[in-house]
């Protein structure tokens, strides 16, 4: 190749204002929480907490913005991925109670992996069964998939009965680590690690494979990528599976975070994840990793500083975020 | 194929876009190894016909044969591969890609062919100055290039380009020219374009089909349409001493 690299031109302007929100907000708060280590507590269990909503809202982002897919039978995958984990939580219950960071981060993985397993292959059939006949069709989408998730929630209710499940978190991730007056939960640094994984492995994947490529292509114009050559309904599935397996992935990080599982738990987190998606800019990974962690600390400092406003803290944010970028932090160029 | 078969062929080509029918019995021969230009007013249909053929909008009656396949009922990726470049009206850039991934993308076969590539740098010079720069900051020029290039990546059989001079300035529009004269010069390429600026149409087209409400009213050589200025008149309603 030429020297095309060494382009006197400018790079594109990089648009770090968004990445700048939530430490601007974390600062903000410091004077009005007042003790810094209630701050740093509060500033963590945020990100943990935003970690978990990325990793759920991470699919949905992404099934919206390649396929325009309204889809409200993704809270389903959040609760089935929980309860798939569940049913082998007794097989594995020497591994998860053994007193051995190993062998619990090895229980976990493997809880992980079923789940998205059971919620890849049901997303798989989902596409073909309920979101195929609705393509473009927003209203009709919106009425099947909302449908879908209260039938999932129905057959959980048969199953698991309407009752609350415990989910008792590893022996070694249960307790907190203490730094002087700072106390961190263990889980919730796990859930950290566990987030910016699922982060740098999705921007690996957009950024440096080609079918990443040819996904972000296709959130921008897939007919075009159709003009090229490509099956956009053949990545349109594998998307869809990989959705669903995040969902499933979250709903395992978010039930243990809860430490219980209620058929419920998908449709009550979706109002959270949608939030989230739009904050972030439809079809955007990088607005919906910025937009989880905005939304989960906002949610604290106003749970702690005026908890009359916590309910409406999110919507508050939302509205605050579009007034300020109408299409969200990171608008994806077609949309 | 013989030689002598036209490489696309459209024959009572009808299309319905919602409740509307827009093209009304298309008939249209793209000869092999020339260029083709398809004129007429605006509403008159032609892209509606390109899209037609891509398969974006599938015919309700009549059938497109390309290279000897009756592609009517085809998927659009499977028309891709059979071997034809698009450029739409829009240039359909990915504006949140890099010039270089806007043409890796297009390169559906591997790698980009290094050759290929200088050859093409050598056509659009902004294309390897702007690199790596995201498509969507370029000028309306630029983007044209790049879709056109985009197009012309990988070898292909036939080229349909959606009014390529579109919105351009003068200096660009001859360095389109250029460009199409240099793509021409391969024996093995057909190029169909769709054009609304005459003078464009005429120092490039070999062939030239015109379409008013949806049919093609006038097919020939483009010499004798660019001679015949009653005949242009009628047709475009042009009055070229204006132009020329």
């Amino acid at each position: 190749m030429t020297a095309r690299g060494a382009s006197p031109i400018p790079l594109r302007h990089r648009d770090l204002l968004p990445v700048l929100l939530v430490p601007v907000v974390a600062l903000a708060a410091l004077p009005l929480v007042g003790s810094f280590s209630t701050w740093v507590t509060l500033t963590l269990a945020g990100l943990a907490m935003g970690m978990i909503i990325f990793i759920i809202a991470s699919g949905l982002t992404l099934v919206f913005g390649l396929m325009d897919v309204l889809n409200f039978g993704h809270g389903a995958f959040i609760s089935i991925g929980a309860y798939a984990a569940a049913l082998l939580v007794p097989a594995l219950a020497g591994f998860l109670h053994a007193d051995s960071l190993f062998y619990n981060l090895i229980a976990l993985l493997a809880l992980i992996a079923l789940a998205m397993v059971v919620t890849g292959v049901l997303g798989y059939a989902f596409e073909r069964v309920i979101i195929m006949p609705v393509y473009g069709q927003h209203l009709k989408q919106i009425l099947v998939t909302v449908g879908g998730l209260i039938v999932a929630e129905q057959i959980l209710v048969a199953i698991f009965g309407p009752v609350q499940i415990p989910l008792t978190l590893p022996t070694a991730f249960r307790g907190s680590l203490v730094f002087g007056d700072v106390a961190i939960e263990r889980y919730r640094l796990i859930a950290v690690v566990v987030g910016l994984l699922v982060f740098a492995i999705m921007l690996l994947v957009l950024n440096r494979t080609r079918v990443g490529l040819l996904i972000r292509a296709g959130v921008e114009n897939s007919e075009m990528v159709e003009a090229l050559g490509y099956h956009i309904r053949r990545l349109f599935i594998g998307v869809f599976m990989a959705g669903s397996a995040l969902a499933g992935l979250g709903g395992v990080m978010w039930g243990f975070y809860r430490e219980l599982l209620t058929p419920a738990m998908g449709m009550d987190v979706m109002v959270l994840a949608f939030i989230v998606v739009v904050i972030g800019g439809l079809g955007s990974v990088g607005g919906c990793f910025i937009g989880a962690l905005l939304v989960a600390v906002v949610a604290n400092y106003t749970g702690f500083l005026a908890p009359k406003l916590a309910l409406v803290s999110n919507i508050l944010l939302m509205a605050l975020i579009l007034l300020w970028r109408s299409r969200g932090l990171y608008p994806v160029a077609k949309r | 194929m013989s030689e002598a078969s036209p490489l696309l062929n459209l024959s009572g080509v009808n299309t319905h876009i919602g409740p509307y029918h827009i093209l009304q019995g298309v008939d249209l021969q793209v000869p092999r190894g020339a260029l083709t230009m398809l004129l007429g007013r605006n509403g008159a249909g032609k892209t509606t016909t390109l899209r037609t053929i891509m398969g974006l909008w599938h015919a309700s009656a009549g059938a497109v044969t390309f290279d000897g396949a009756d592609i009517t009922a085809w998927a659009t990726p499977d028309i891709a591969r059979a071997g034809i470049g698009y450029v739409p009206e829009t240039m359909g850039i990915f504006a949140d890609l890099t010039v270089r991934e806007n043409l890796l993308l297009a390169a559906r076969s591997g790698p980009i062919d290094e050759a290929r590539l200088h050859w093409i740098f050598g056509l659009f010079p902004a294309l390897e100055k702007f690199w790596s720069l995201a498509a969507g900051v370029l000028s309306g020029g630029q983007k044209q290039m790049l879709s056109i290039a985009r197009a012309m990546i990988e070898p292909r059989k036939l080229f349909l380009i959606d009014e390529p001079t579109k919105g351009l300035a003068p200096a660009i529009i001859a360095n389109m020219i250029a460009a199409f004269r240099e793509l021409k010069k391969s024996p093995d390429t057909t190029i169909l374009v769709v054009e609304q600026n005459f003078l464009f149409a005429k120092s490039l087209g070999d062939a030239v089909a015109v379409m008013d409400n949806g049919r093609v009213v006038h097919a020939g050589t483009m010499a004798a349409l660019a001679d015949d200025r009653d005949l242009q008149h009628r047709l475009l309603g042009l009055h070229l001493d204006q132009h020329q």
